[in-house]
Parts: structure tokens; C-alpha cells; sequence
């Protein structure tokens, strides 16, 4: 019996359904066009950023971040679940988009997706393997929402929508098998499962319902495709694009290479920021897995990365689809981002501290949407008045203290060995101090203990003395593009001055910019105290005489850590002196900011916040059983934890040390 | 010196103001070395009655007028200058304080004579008279003389003693009977503190809070401290200026003057606008990182060290001292 | 409204004050100039009175060290037209001061009448021979308050009412007309701040403007003998050691003061 298999061939209330596929999809398309045409529109009228770049790298990027889904995996089992529905919706937009070319140009030599037995098995593994995902989904939804998921009707439709997907797909190749019979049927597993199942359908019914499951999968799809680019879920198609558009290698830095404008004022538009800022509003999926680790929304902070970028993609929709090509919208009557939308508050809330960009599976920037925003504060003058004395400060003295340059040096008064002047003499390693080791009378004699080892290991070193500066990292982060400009040309004008190999910082912050933002890395090696610390004792420079029995953790620093991938070197320092490192829960890359950094060290607390993020920090170091002491490797973590400590009534339990402390101890 | 020497009679709200008694002590003390007179004036309405409590001086004028409640620079810089030219005046010492902000370079300028600020010291040597004054919020002090000992001085508050400008003697006393310079300054009314906070010049224990405090979170800790030694918490300006505590906790030359029996002072450099709020305290104990602090220079103890070290050790100490 | 803020800039306190070889003034060679503080808020004032009232602000300053980018920070911070008055003025003094910003008016033919507000600092930490504004007042023939920590004006912006400071809290409001010289102490807000980014904007596009004024010859009758570092930390009594020590000897000491009890 030969059987009429082409859906396309029959006829529907009349009319040739070669004809009606022709009109779906035309208008389908249609409206799926218009919309994504309207955005790239928008991100062409944005700022340039070039992301173009490193074309090898990328794909390396979309072949493990959107191919191996590896972000979603650190929520492994919804990230499974996710992994399920991705590839499934790959076969089935896949094989849909091959149906759909047949449908439309008969005349092509192809068979129809279902009409292949191996893709056939493959819809039915599928079929189940999403269906089981999505129930699972549907019920983490409805009933164990984690944190800061936002629940929309959006998700709920979207939901209903695969499964109707799969469902016609399944259902589909079900009735096929019933009409092709049980002969044909037997030849391939699949269908004879489904041949079983469906059995006792007659065969001319089933012919039907298998033109139905095509039209209606067919008609999901098409709308589906309609529908996407208005709801959240345009991140379906987005997310590829901005893995593939990621900030690569770049992460600790600022720089917006292909930028041709001044970027000091900062933004309060959509048409202010890059392009790749705004395509951030496009791929987010508004999971909440940035809220989850955001240290300022756990602290109680008003701040939420997630709404950040949904806000954005309020105002992107309501400002920028509206603005006309030609003017760009000025006096439009639209409402503000800033202070409306956005409030002043979150964006000082944030600390800068990467967690929740380091976990985005789509590759959003926050940080830089923040900064951004904080940069149009700075140039209106709305900062707050202790930023502002720090800022002002910083612009006389060129450091956040506000002391004389010439005193920056005094800290070596307490040593019995002089430090070279890399300005006078040439030296391996050009030691970049930083403000608040050279400053600050709680620092200071960390950093003598620091010198000491230096010297004892026999490391050729040097300081700027009065010639060094603030580095500007905590700057740029405020927002003050223009004192950080001033502040890198104050230190390269020095550093070109200065005769050496390799530079060593000591703050993570400084550390960050020198390698990322100061331009530097071709020229010279910048590396963090800690590594040159683990490369002395490994060289057998540093004999350890003494091993420490000491129980202690280690709190990455988020610049140190998150940003630059230092997380060995310090660890080794601690196994040779003899310590045992018992971790925290949130350790590495999951390691939770001591909330100094982005220059809220200079700001004060808003009212009603839960703890600061250094008190949830000192606790969770505390509950460690037998850990005496939290080693830190930066010297605004001491700051920080040794407040917290007093403030969480901790100074009993635990005590709060530098990593060249413990170091010292064991050589002495 | 020929002439003698007019010292200007300072009061606000119907009380003179104790400067006003150290200028009468050094003021005394100057003429008698130059063997001058000294003379006083004050100007105000309803003043008669304090014009006895100026009997260090040999005679007091007196200018008592509706009109002078509050006076205008101009309107005093005039008045003195008719008084200086009648009474063949040589030195005329003004308090160096915002009430008379004005009036000493006024003064100075219609009489083409030298104007010294920032007096802390007055010495006769010789014949000649040397002033000290303070530069540089105290950071350096310089010695001036005066062609002919002929001026107007204008005296930092806190530099002399007061005793030595208290008598009981009665001293002569002439009204004055001016005409008064047609102004257009006019004082309209009082601008009262804002009240509803504690009165820091009512505490026994002050401790006191200075830049050196760093940030508004580290308000709470200083505070236990100030409960635990039942005080209260006061300030130098850098921090009411930041808003960290309310205006009624300055203490200083724009805020209070205070006389706890303790002053604890914590991270305050000690600039003269401040030490002249404070100075008088019973004992005045004060940490600072910083050895040249000048607030050590007017502490009975000092310790030079970071608050932070000494805060909450001091706070733990003093909650075991209460419970033993 | 035309406001006037007259700038000086001071030895900055941060850094070390050493005395010159003469004894007599400080050495030169460490020395770093800054705006006073007390200018500062009156260019702050006149800032805030602009945004308020309408007009202009001029700022004048002598030329000293760093004086220049003070100049171009006040335009950025909303003034409208910088001077510098060229010259050599390092000692200068009040009197000759506010003689050389009353040459400025005469000099640049401007008719100081009921439309023109002048706000200075209230005293520099250097004004050994009195403060500018009440010379200037005088030289000019305006109505001056001093140590003013707050500026209204009426209806017609003819008169301004101002706050002045007097001690712990207490605050007088005076009232007076236009033309007026005003010693400004601390403006409503804090001085605003501005990014770099502006201030280097408008270096390039902005020209600061110079007006020549000649040195007045006045003869001060006031001599300098000498300057000298004051002796500090003489009196106190130090206490030192850890944070126990340190604090027991202080609970012994209050103990013995009665200030708690044994």
C-alpha cells in the first residue's frame, strides 16, 4: 500500500497546504525579523567595543560554554537538566528547520527529518530524556525555587511550549510507525516500541493524526519563533552570540579596545553604552545564579546584578525601540535609567568582586554595566562626601590617605637593611607597594615583615619610593576614569624611569590593574608577592627551620583569585611552612568578598543591611573546627577581617594573618 | 608705648566671655611693664551692669545703646577709632573669636596701623613689645613687633590665663556718649543650636573623636567606649563635617566649649580650633598615630598608637575593672 | 547678580613646614601651595548662589604655584570666568591683598554696585596681618559679615540675609544690601567634586584670563622677628607598651582621678 506521507500534499479547509506553510512561515519569519533587525539597529547605534578578535579562542569558548554547557554545571543538577533541554532543542530546531526547507521547496532531494530510522531513534531517547527534564524543571519552579529565580508566566509558557514540541515529535513518529505497519516498523527499535504502543489505531486515523502532529509541531515552532525575540527567552538565541562575544582573557580589565570615545562620562542611556553591553540585556535569562553569589545582596545591600541588566533591558526596550534612527532621544520624555530605574544606591553597592560574572553561563558583564553607570555619577558629582574626600585626596596627594608623597617610603624606617631606590639602581624585582602598605600604621609592619623575607631570600629589589602612586584600580572602579588615566601616566612616567625585570605588588588590586589595564604585560612580568614567595622556597632560597602547627584557612582575594587565577601559589607557601589549610565552604573560585574592593572600603554602610560581607566571611572562617588563624595575601583584607573580627566579637577564636607573617615565622 | 592700651570687652548674651578676662590679665600685666594705663570699653545694649566685672582695668567706658545689640563690625571698628583718637590709645587687643571677626582689620585700616592675628603671647623687652603668633593651624609660630608698639592685636582665646583678669576692685567707669555710625548690617535674630541631643558641656567624660576615626562605621565602637565610661561621644569638625555625629557634639571654635572632668581623645590631631574647645578639660588623656600630634602637646597623657589597637582592649578592660 | 570669589592659595599643612635660612619665612623648597579651605567654600557658595539666583561668578587669584589648575577647577565646578592676577606675591599680606582685588575692579572698569556679591574665605591659616574680606569691604566701601555659614537673598536680590557663626551652635541671621564683601566659613554643602576628565576638558577649551595689576607700596608697620616650630608633645606623659598595658595604666590612672570608681 503506498501511502501519502508528505503532509504538505493535502489539502486544509480548502487550501493547498503548500500554500498555507508558504503564509505561516512568511509570517512567522516576518515578525521574528522585524524584531531582531529593530535590536541590531540598536546595537549598531550603541558605542563600538571590538569583540572580534581571537577567533580560535571563541569558537574554543562556544564549543565549551554553549556546546558543553559547562557555567550551567555549577548548579549541577538543573544544570543537567538544562544540558538535556539544549541538546534537545538542538535536534528538534535542527530537524524542524530541515522539514521545513523540504516543505517549502518539495522539489529538493531529501526525505523528510522522520522518515530517517537513526533519527527517529534519536526523537524518541530525546523525547523522554526532555520531557522527564522539564517535568523536573517545572516542579524546581513551582515548589523549590532557588534564591532571586524569576518567576514569570514567561517561563511557565516557555516550559509548555517545549513540551508541546516534543510532544507532537514524539506523538508524530508514534502514528508514523502505526501506518508504515508492524513490518516496516520492526526494522528499527524505535518504531517498534511506538508500534506497540500506538497499536489499535487505525491506520487510516493514524495518517491523519500524523499530518496533524506535523502542523501542529509545525505551528508551535513557528510560533515559537515569533514569540522569542519579545520575551525573555530571546536568550535562547542570544546566549551563543554572547559566549562567543565574551571578554576573553581580559577579565580584570576595563579597556574597551576599539572605543573611540571618551568613555569618562560614563552612561545614563542606552545609547551611552557598548554594544556588548547591551547585548547583555538579550542573553540573560534571568536565572539568578549572579544574585546567588552577589556578596552586597546577601549582605542585605540593595543591589541585585540580575536586575541591573533586566533594568537596562526595561529602559533598552522603552527608550531605545521608541528613539527614532536619526535623533538619538534627547528630551524624549522617556524615564531616566539612573536614580529611577536604577537606583544610586545599588550601584555603590557593589564591590566589584567578579563572583557573579565569573558564574554567568551566558557571559554577561555586569561590572562593566556598573562602572559604567557609576562613571556618569562621578562626572554629575554625585558621590558620596567620603568618596569624594578620598577622591579628592587621591588627586592632590595621589594616594587615598591623603598624606604626603614623601612619606610614602617612611614605613623602611623600621628596617636595618636600606631598600634600593629602583629609580637610582638597577634591581630584578621592582617591589610596587601600594597605598595601604605603605601607609597604613596597621599595614606597615606587615610589609617590613614582607621586606625581611625579600631580603633574607637574597631577592634583588627596589621601590619607587615617593615616585610610586596609587595604582587606580579601586579608581576605575568608582568610576573616575580620568584620575585613573592621570594616576597610570604618573606611574608609567616613574616605571619608565626605574631599571628592573619583573614587578611584584603586594595589594591583589594593584596587582590587577598593573597586569590587565597598565599595558604592561608584554613588557615585563608582574607577579603577586605570593608567587614570588612560593618561587623563593621552591628555588631553596628560603629554608624553612622552623614548621608551623598551626590549623589555618585562606580567604582568596577576589583580584587575586576570581580575576587573575592565582590560587596554588599561596596555598604551597601554606603546606611548606607546615600548616594545615582546612578550607571553607566557599573557597577558590567560589571564595566570598571581604566587601572592600570597587572603593566601598571608603564608603559607608547603607542603613539596614543584614552583616557586612567581612562578618559573614570571619563567621564562616570561625565555625571551621580547630582553625586559628584566616591567612589573607592582601592588605585591605586585613583591614577588613580585623574589624570584622572585633565587631563580630571574634578576636578570642581567631586571629587574622598575612601569609609573609606566617612565612616569617618559619624562617626565623 | 605712650598711649594706653584699650582692650575691647567681649560678651555674648549678657555674659562676658572668660576671653575677655584673659586679654584684662595680659593686658594688665602689658601696661604695667610700659607703666600706661589700661583702659576698657564695652558696647551693647543693657551692658552697664557688666561693666563692673572689668575692675582689672583702670577705667571702663561704657557705650550702652538699643542699637548695639550685636553691632556691626563697622559700626564697633568706628566707635573705637573715636576712642582711640580721644584717648591717645597705642595697642587695642580684640578677641580673636567669630563674634569680632571683622572689627580688629576694620579698625586697623581707618587707623593706617598694623593689624596682628592670631595672638598667643604678649612679652616686653626692653621697651619693645613682641607678639607671638600662631601660623598654619599651629604648625609654626612666628614673633612680630609693632613700629612704636602702635596696633591692633587680635587674641587667640585659650592663651592667657583668666585669674589674672578677675578683681574685685571697682574700677572708674565712664559712659560714653558716641554718635553711632549710620549701618545697614542689621542682626536680626538668634539662630539657636539644635537641641534634642545630649549637651556635651553637661558630661563629666567626653570621649572625642577625630579624623583619625576613618569612617562612619567605626562610630559604634568609639561609643561603647564612651558608655562603658559613662560619657558621651564628641567631635573636632572634620567629622560633624563628614555628618558622622550632629553639630551639638562639636567641640571647638564653631562648636562648644567643654570642661569634662575627662577628655578621652581619640585619632584628633589637636588644631588650635579644636584645642580651644577643650583645653580646660580636668584630665586629658589622648591616643594618635602620629608622635607630633600637637594635641599631645596640651594632653596630661598621651599614647601614640592606632585607636583601633587601644579601643577595644581599653573597652574589655573597663567591663572587667566595673564587674570586679 | 555678579559674585566674586577671590582665591589665595596656602602652604599645604600635609606637607613638613620647615623655616628658611632667614629665619623669617618658610623654606620655599618643600613648600607645596594649596587653596585655603575657607576659599574653597566660598567658591563652593558662589557656586550654589549661581544655581540659585542666576548670574555669574568670576574667580580672581594671584599667581602662585598650582594656581592655574585651582582656576580651571573653579570653572569646572561652574564658574563662568577665571583671572590671575600675574606677579610675585609670595608673603603677601591681607592689606596689600585686598588692595591688589580692589585694583582688579578698577582696573577692569567694573562698577561695583547693588548687583555685585563678593565672597572670600573667611581667614586663611595664614593671615597674619587679619583676614582679606574686611579690608577689601573697607577699600571698596561695601557692607561686610564675616565667618558666614549660610547666604539667602530677598526678593528683589538686593539684600542677602546671612548665617554667622558664633560658638557652640549659636547661629545669628543678618541682614544686609548689595554690594557686599562676605567672609565665607563653610558653604551649605561640602565642596563639590569634580572629575579629572572635566577639568582637563576645559583646560583645553577654557583660557584663563590676566589682569595686570602693578604691586601697591604699603609699608607695613608690623616686623617679622622670626618664625619658629613650636614645641609639641612636651607636656603629655606617654604611655607605652601593648593594648593591655596600655590600657590597665589608663583605668589606673582614671581610678586614681576618681573618674571610676576603684
Amino acid at each position: 500500500m503506498i501511502i501519502e506521507m508528505d503532509p504538505v500534499t493535502i489539502n486544509i479547509f480548502g487550501v493547498s497546504g503548500y500554500i498555507l506553510l508558504w503564509i505561516i512561515t512568511l509570517i512567522a519569519f516576518g515578525l521574528f525579523g522585524k524584531r531582531i533587525i529593530a535590536f541590531i539597529k540598536l546595537l549598531l547605534r550603541a558605542h563600538p567595543e571590538n569583540r572580534f578578535d581571537q577567533l580560535g579562542k571563541r569558537i574554543r569558548y562556544l564549543i565549551t560554554f554553549v556546546l558543553g554547557q559547562k557555567r550551567l554545571l555549577h548548579e549541577y543538577v538543573i544544570g543537567i537538566a538544562h544540558f538535556i533541554i539544549f541538546w534537545g532543542f538542538i535536534l528538534f530546531a535542527g530537524t524542524f528547520g530541515w522539514n521545513l526547507l523540504k516543505g517549502l521547496f518539495p522539489f529538493l532531494p531529501i526525505p523528510y527529518a522522520d522518515e530517517i530510522g537513526i533519527i527517529r531513534i534519536f526523537f524518541l531517547v530525546f523525547s523522554l530524556l526532555v520531557l522527564v527534564s522539564l517535568v523536573f524543571a517545572v516542579i524546581r519552579r513551582a515548589f523549590f525555587p532557588p534564591p532571586h529565580l524569576q518567576q514569570s508566566l514567561d517561563a511557565f509558557i516557555i516550559i509548555t511550549l517545549i513540551s508541546l514540541v516534543v510532544l507532537s515529535t514524539l506523538f508524530g513518529i508514534g502514528f508514523r510507525a502505526v501506518t508504515v505497519g508492524q513490518m516496516e516498523a520492526s526494522l528499527n527499535p524505535a518504531d517498534n516500541l511506538l508500534y506497540k504502543i500506538f497499536l489499535g489505531i487505525p491506520i487510516d486515523s493514524a495518517q491523519g493524526w500524523h499530518h496533524m502532529m506535523f502542523w501542529m509541531h509545525l505551528l508551535v515552532v513557528l510560533g515559537f519563533l515569533a514569540y522569542l525575540p519579545y520575551s525573555k527567552h530571546l536568550h535562547l538565541l542570544a546566549s551563543p552570540f554572547s559566549v562567543f562575544f565574551a571578554n576573553i582573557d581580559r577579565a580584570g580589565s576595563l579597556d574597551v579596545p576599539g572605543s573611540k570615545n571618551e568613555t569618562s562620562a560614563g552612561a545614563s542611556r542606552w545609547d551611552e553604552f557598548t554594544w556588548r553591553q547591551l547585548f547583555n540585556t538579550f542573553a540573560c535569562a534571568e536565572c539568578g545564579r549572579c544574585d546567588r553569589v552577589c556578596p552586597a545582596l546577601t549582605s542585605g545591600y540593595e543591589l541585585s546584578p540580575r536586575m541591573i541588566v533586566h533594568h537596562l533591558k526595561e529602559h533598552l526596550m522603552e527608550a531605545g525601540l521608541r528613539s527614532k534612527d536619526d535623533k538619538t532621544s534627547e528630551g524624549d520624555g522617556l524615564s531616566p535609567l539612573i536614580g529611577k530605574t536604577v537606583s544610586v544606591a545599588e550601584l555603590w553597592a557593589c564591590t566589584t568582586c567578579y563572583a557573579c560574572m565569573e558564574r554567568c553561563p551566558v557571559f554577561n558583564e555586569h561590572i562593566p554595566l556598573i562602572v559604567n553607570m557609576r562613571r556618569y555619577l562621578v562626572a554629575q558629582g554625585s558621590v558620596d562626601t567620603t568618596l569624594q574626600d578620598v577622591l579628592t585626596k587621591m588627586s592632590r596627594y595621589w594616594n587615598s590617605l591623603g598624606q604626603s608623597d614623601r612619606v610614602r617610603a617612611k614605613w623602611t624606617q623600621g628596617l636595618d637593611f636600606k631598600i634600593k631606590d629602583a629609580r637610582k639602581e638597577q634591581v630584578e624585582y621592582l617591589w610596587f607597594v601600594g597605598d595601604y602598605a605603605s601607609y597604613d600604621p596597621r599595614i606597615q609592619n606587615i610589609t617590613r615583615t614582607t621586606a625581611k623575607v625579600f631580603q633574607k631570600a637574597g631577592l634583588d629589589f627596589g621601590i619607587l619610593f615617593e615616585g610610586e602612586r596609587n595604582s587606580g584600580n579601586d579608581v576605575r572602579r568608582i568610576g573616575e576614569e580620568g584620575l585613573f588615566e592621570i594616576l597610570k601616566e604618573k606611574n608609567m612616567q616613574a616605571l619608565e624611569k626605574a631599571q628592573f625585570k619583573m614587578i611584584v605588588t603586594t595589594d591583589p588590586h594593584t596587582y590587577n590593574t598593573l597586569k590587565n589595564e597598565y599595558g604592561l604585560n608584554g613588557t615585563y612580568q608582574i607577579k603577586h608577592y605570593t608567587e614570588v614567595l612560593d618561587k623563593l622556597i621552591q628555588q631553596g632560597k628560603l629554608r624553612i627551620s622552623k614548621r608551623l602547627n598551626q590549623t589555618v584557612t585562606y580567604h582568596d582575594s577576589c583580584y587575586l583569585g576570581r580575576y587573575n587565577g592565582i590560587y596554588d601559589a599561596p596555598r604551597r607557601v601554606l603546606k611548606t611552612v607546615g600548616t594545615k589549610l582546612v578550607e571553607m565552604p566557599r573557597n577558590r573560585s567560589k571564595s566570598y568578598c571581604c566587601g572592600a574592593g570597587g572603593g566601598r572600603i571608603w564608603m559607608s554602610d547603607q542603613p539596614g543591611i543584614k552583616e557586612r560581607p567581612s562578618e559573614s566571611r570571619i563567621r564562616e572562617a570561625v565555625s571551621l573546627r580547630g582553625v586559628q588563624a584566616l591567612v589573607v595575601s592582601c592588605p585591605k583584607d586585613i583591614v577588613m577581617f580585623q574589624d570584622a573580627l572585633k565587631t563580630t566579637g571574634n578576636e578570642e577564636k581567631l586571629s587574622v594573618k598575612d601569609i609573609s607573617d606566617l612565612l616569617c615565622e618559619a624562617i626565623e | 608705648m605712650q598711649g594706653p592700651i584699650l582692650i575691647l570687652a567681649e560678651h555674648l548674651r549678657g555674659d562676658i566671655a572668660s576671653l575677655t578676662f584673659e586679654m584684662l590679665g595680659i593686658g594688665r600685666k602689658l601696661a604695667d611693664d610700659m607703666k600706661v594705663p589700661l583702659h576698657s570699653v564695652i558696647f551693647g545694649k543693657d551692658v552697664a551692669p557688666l561693666a563692673s566685672q572689668l575692675g582689672v582695668s583702670d577705667s571702663v567706658f561704657v557705650l550702652n545703646h538699643p542699637q548695639l545689640d550685636m553691632p556691626s563690625s563697622e559700626v564697633v571698628a568706628a566707635l573705637l577709632k573715636t576712642l582711640f583718637e580721644q584717648k591717645n590709645v597705642s595697642l587695642v587687643l580684640i578677641g580673636g573669636t567669630n563674634v569680632s571677626t571683622g572689627i580688629g582689620p576694620k579698625l586697623s585700616f581707618r587707623l593706617n596701623l598694623p593689624f596682628v592675628n592670631f595672638c598667643r603671647n604678649i612679652r616686653v623687652k626692653d621697651g619693645l613689645v613682641s607678639f607671638t603668633s600662631q601660623l598654619f593651624g599651629g604648625k609654626i609660630l612666628s614673633d612680630v613687633r609693632l613700629q612704636e608698639n602702635r596696633g591692633v592685636v587680635s587674641v587667640y582665646p585659650g592663651s592667657f590665663p583668666i585669674d589674672a583678669g578677675k578683681s574685685d576692685r571697682k574700677p572708674s567707669i565712664e559712659m560714653l556718649d558716641l554718635p553711632l555710625e549710620e549701618t545697614k548690617v542689621i542682626f536680626k535674630k538668634y539662630l539657636e543650636p539644635e537641641a534634642g541631643d545630649i549637651d556635651i558641656t553637661k558630661q563629666d567624660v567626653l570621649v572625642s573623636v577625630g579624623r583619625g576615626i576613618a569612617n562612619a562605621d567605626n562610630i559604634a565602637l568609639v561609643n561603647e567606649l564612651a558608655d562603658a565610661l559613662g560619657g558621651a561621644l564628641c567631635a573636632s569638625r572634620p567629622v560633624i563635617d563628614q555628618g558622622w555625629l550632629p553639630l551639638s557634639r562639636q567641640v571647638g571654635k564653631s562648636g562648644m566649649t567643654v570642661k569634662p572632668k575627662l577628655y578621652l581623645s581619640l585619632g584628633v590631631s589637636g588644631a588650635p580650633e579644636h584645642v580651644e574647645g577643650m583645653k580646660d578639660s580636668g584630665l586629658i588623656v589622648a591616643i594618635n598615630t602620629d608622635p607630633n600630634a600637637p594635641i599631645f602637646g596640651i594632653s596630661h597623657y598621651g599614647i601614640c598608637a592606632d585607636l583601633f589597637d587601644i579601643v577595644p582592649t581599653l573597652i574589655e578592660e573597663i567591663k572587667t575593672h566595673k564587674s570586679e | 547678580m555678579d559674585i566674586f570669589v577671590f582665591l589665595k592659595m596656602v602652604p599645604d599643612v600635609v606637607e613638613e613646614l620647615l623655616i628658611g635660612e632667614d629665619g623669617k619665612s618658610l623654606d620655599t623648597q618643600w613648600l607645596r601651595m594649596k587653596l585655603s579651605d575657607p576659599d574653597e567654600h566660598a567658591l563652593e557658595e558662589a557656586v550654589i548662589l549661581k544655581e540659585k539666583y542666576g548670574g555669574t561668578v568670576t574667580v580672581v587669584a594671584m599667581e602662585a604655584p598650582e594656581v592655574e589648575e585651582v582656576l580651571f577647577t573653579a570653572i569646572a565646578k561652574g564658574a563662568d570666568c577665571a583671572v590671575k592676577l600675574p606677579g610675585d606675591w609670595a608673603g603677601i599680606q591681607a592689606p596689600a591683598i585686598a588692595k591688589l582685588f580692589a585694583s582688579y575692579f578698577s582696573l577692569t572698569q567694573h562698577q561695583i554696585g547693588s548687583e555685585t556679591l563678593i565672597l572670600i574665605g573667611s581667614q586663611a591659616i595664614d593671615d597674619l596681618e587679619g583676614e582679606v574680606a574686611p579690608y577689601l569691604a573697607e577699600i571698596l566701601g561695601a557692607h561686610y559679615v564675616g565667618v558666614v555659614t549660610g547666604i539667602r537673598l530677598d526678593e528683589e536680590k538686593k539684600k542677602a540675609i546671612v548665617m554667622k557663626e558664633f560658638a557652640g551652635g549659636l547661629r545669628g541671621e543678618f541682614e544686609l544690601p548689595l554690594p557686599a564683601v562676605l567672609g565665607v566659613q563653610a558653604a551649605e554643602k561640602p565642596p563639590r567634586y569634580v572629575p579629572v576628565a572635566k577639568v582637563r576638558s576645559i583646560m583645553k577649551s577654557t583660557r584663563i584670563e590676566t589682569v595686570d595689576v602693578s604691586p601697591s607700596e604699603i609699608i607695613s608697620g608690623l616686623s617679622v622677628e622670626r618664625l619658629f616650630i613650636p614645641e609639641v608633645a612636651g607636656k603629655a606623659k606617654m604611655i607605652e607598651g601593648p593594648p593591655e598595658k596600655v590600657s590597665t595604666q589608663i583605668i589606673e590612672i582614671l581610678v586614681e582621678c576618681g573618674i571610676i570608681r576603684r
